[in-house]
């Protein structure tokens, strides 16, 4: 098995309106996939279809071989498939290590105990720090999330993600919301995780999806109307057509229309 | 207590809170080790030692009336952690503490009259009856969050108070009077003098605390704290919330039900009124005047509010809720974050501005 994420003619509808619309997709091992559609192409939906959040109305998710369509995003977040949050979502009131911690407890399924047990506390501690370590938060890991800058909650963001232990991370427009210099930065972590980990990349901000991804999916009012390299996509005349508009030569600004 | 140890690590203005984190961690961490333990460790520890010196000695001083007091105040204190461990910790709101509180307070009174005297037995039976109520109606009650969780709580005392006031077993509105003295040692002395009794409610308050404690410092406490700062969080690093939920809330209700025992071991009689609506108020009021999140605070904001209601208004002709209210208003002025939120001293300038939080606020997604 080469794909490590395949949706099976997937459908989510809300009511009479269909979101997404029989969209069928692989996502190879180890690959950098996005998903780009101009607004309410339903990226957004297909993406919380995949993460587990919603049901599909039709189809199925497979993941790593197995259909996961019945989990939830607890159980998928379990099995490796792992989604970010739009707006950095971190655990505010509690410090760094604890972020950690409580991200190692969830993926390890490890038991809630209601007392403090120090042996097994400390190797859940002890991974913990090695993710603080991979994200360069190790000086910064007893301060309270909640007093860390913009950037190092991006850090702790993705140390959280690894200490989840993923196979597949989705991230959800990462980059809304950023200046310029973090989104370069965001950029550089995503090529930074290790080459086992696939990531896929819901995003608005074409030039980081050329930048990143390695096969590009497009969306159009649900339906996926490309699926290819970067450059077959930069080609491909409908995508031009839906994503970056029509070429300026047909729709004449000025004279009469016919 | 080393809990509000994170406050001054980070120079931040956030709520305080109970971190998991025990001093070994933080002594690891520190480049100048002996000032960071005098400072984080040692001093914590001498004052949490002469606290509960004071509150031991505190019969060898104080007359009947005032140590009866005391004792009130050390089981409300106890009702109150409970209440902050839902509503500071796990970032529920509630006001059916109350509820477990008097099935507590009611079971002990029942086997005191009925079946056993000795203390201990009564706050066995006190805490498993509570619990076992907890968990039962906590299975719907958690299902919900934020203020559907308030209406639901409440609903939940109200109507453990409506069935106490009806129920003859209990003595209904009457109240559950003749419950004899609890004895410590199978049919040894019963305790009489209220010195002996407020030490029994003492040592009931001190051991509930620590469990408080150990429970917020565990995996499950971490999970409560997750739980308040992005439930949905939780969920996307693999963590279900629900059981997390319903455990503390099963805690918090046998705590609560400790807490009754404790009450009822000292004032011998029990009614409806002492789980009224005014009770889970003020408890909740306590949660606030005193920091939700920690314990500590929590347990100072109940001494607060019993002193202001039950010793201070008896020198303004029983004005017990308007002083209240007025220490409530100060309060929320001058102590936003409440007594455990209160920064002593002036600090330098912080590293980097302070993110302002309501204590029991989550971040939404």
């Amino acid at each position: 098995m080469n794909d490590l994420l395949v949706l099976e003619d997937l459908t989510l509808r809300y009511g009479a309106l269909t979101a997404v619309d029989h969209v069928s997709l692989r996502v190879r091992r180890g690959g950098r996939h996005a998903l780009i559609g101009p607004n309410g192409a339903g990226k957004s939906s297909l993406f919380s279809v995949v993460a587990g959040t919603q049901r599909a109305t039709e189809g199925r998710v497979l993941f790593d071989g197995q259909d996961v369509s019945g989990l939830t995003e607890v159980g998928r977040a379990r099995v490796g498939l792992v989604r970010t949050f739009q707006h950095s979502s971190l655990f505010l009131g509690m410090s760094v290590l604890d972020n950690a911690r409580l991200a190692v407890e969830g993926s390890e399924g490890s038991p809630k105990r209601p007392w403090p047990s120090p042996r097994r506390d400390r190797r859940i501690t002890e991974t913990a720090l090695t993710h603080l370590e991979s994200v360069g938060l190790t000086d910064r890991k007893l301060a309270l999330c909640g007093a860390l800058s913009h950037g190092e909650r991006r850090q702790l963001e993705v140390g959280l993600v690894l200490a989840c232990n993923p196979q597949l991370v989705l991230f959800d427009e990462p980059t809304a919301g950023m200046s310029a210099a973090e989104t370069e930065r965001f950029s550089e972590v995503v090529e930074s995780l290790p080459k086992e980990i696939t990531t896929v990349v819901v995003e608005h901000d074409l030039d980081v999806v050329f930048r990143l991804a390695d096969r590009i999916s497009v969306l159009s009012a649900g339906r996926l109307i490309a699926d290819g390299t970067p450059e077959e996509v930069r080609a491909d005349e409908a995508v031009r057509e839906a994503y970056l508009g029509k070429p300026r030569s047909s729709e004449p600004l000025f004279g009469t229309v016919a | 207590m080393q809990a509000r140890t994170i406050r001054d690590d980070t120079g931040t203005g956030a709520g305080a809170d109970v971190e998991g984190d025990g001093p070994d961690d933080r002594a690891a961490e520190s480049g100048n080790n002996r000032t960071w333990r005098s400072r984080h460790v040692v001093l914590p520890r001498l004052a949490l030692g002469l606290v509960l010196l004071v509150l031991a000695a505190l019969p060898l001083f104080l007359a009947p009336y005032p140590i009866g007091l005391a004792g009130r105040i050390l089981a409300f204190a106890l009702l109150v952690v409970s209440v902050d461990l839902l509503t500071g910790v796990t970032g529920m709101p509630t006001l059916g503490q109350v509820a477990y509180f008097g099935t507590g307070a009611y079971t002990a009174g029942l086997v005191g009259i009925h079946l056993s005297e000795n203390g201990f037995v009564q706050l066995a039976a006190g805490i498993g009856a509570a619990a076992v109520l907890a968990l039962v109606t906590g299975a719907v009650a958690v299902r919900t969050s934020g203020i559907v969780f308030l209406m639901v709580t409440l609903a939940i005392g109200e109507l453990v108070h409506r069935v106490a006031d009806s129920m003859s077993l209990v003595g209904a509105s009457n109240g559950l009077a003749g419950i004899p003295a609890i004895t410590v040692v199978p049919g040894g002395e019963p305790l009489l003098l209220a010195g002996y009794v407020y030490w029994w409610v003492l040592g009931v308050f001190v051991v509930g605390m620590l469990v408080a404690y150990l429970v917020v410092r565990s995996p499950l406490g971490r999970s409560m704290r997750g739980v308040r700062d992005g439930e949905k969080r939780l969920h996307a690093i693999g963590q279900q919330t629900y059981p997390v939920k319903l455990a503390a809330y099963t805690v918090a209700g046998g705590l609560a039900g400790a807490a009754g025992t404790a009450w009822v071991a000292q004032t011998r009689f029990f009614s409806p009124g002492d789980l009224g609506f005014d009770v889970a108020a003020f408890a909740l009021l306590s949660v606030v005047l005193g920091g939700a999140g920690t314990l500590w605070g929590p347990a100072i904001g109940a001494a607060v509010v019993v002193l202001v209601r039950d010793w201070l208004s008896t020198y303004v002709d029983g004005k017990g809720a308007l002083m209240l209210g007025i220490v409530f208003v100060i309060a929320v002025y001058t102590l936003p974050r409440g007594v455990a939120g209160a920064r002593w001293k002036r600090r330098p300038a912080t590293r980097r501005p302070a993110t302002r939080r309501p204590a029991t606020g989550r971040d939404t997604t």
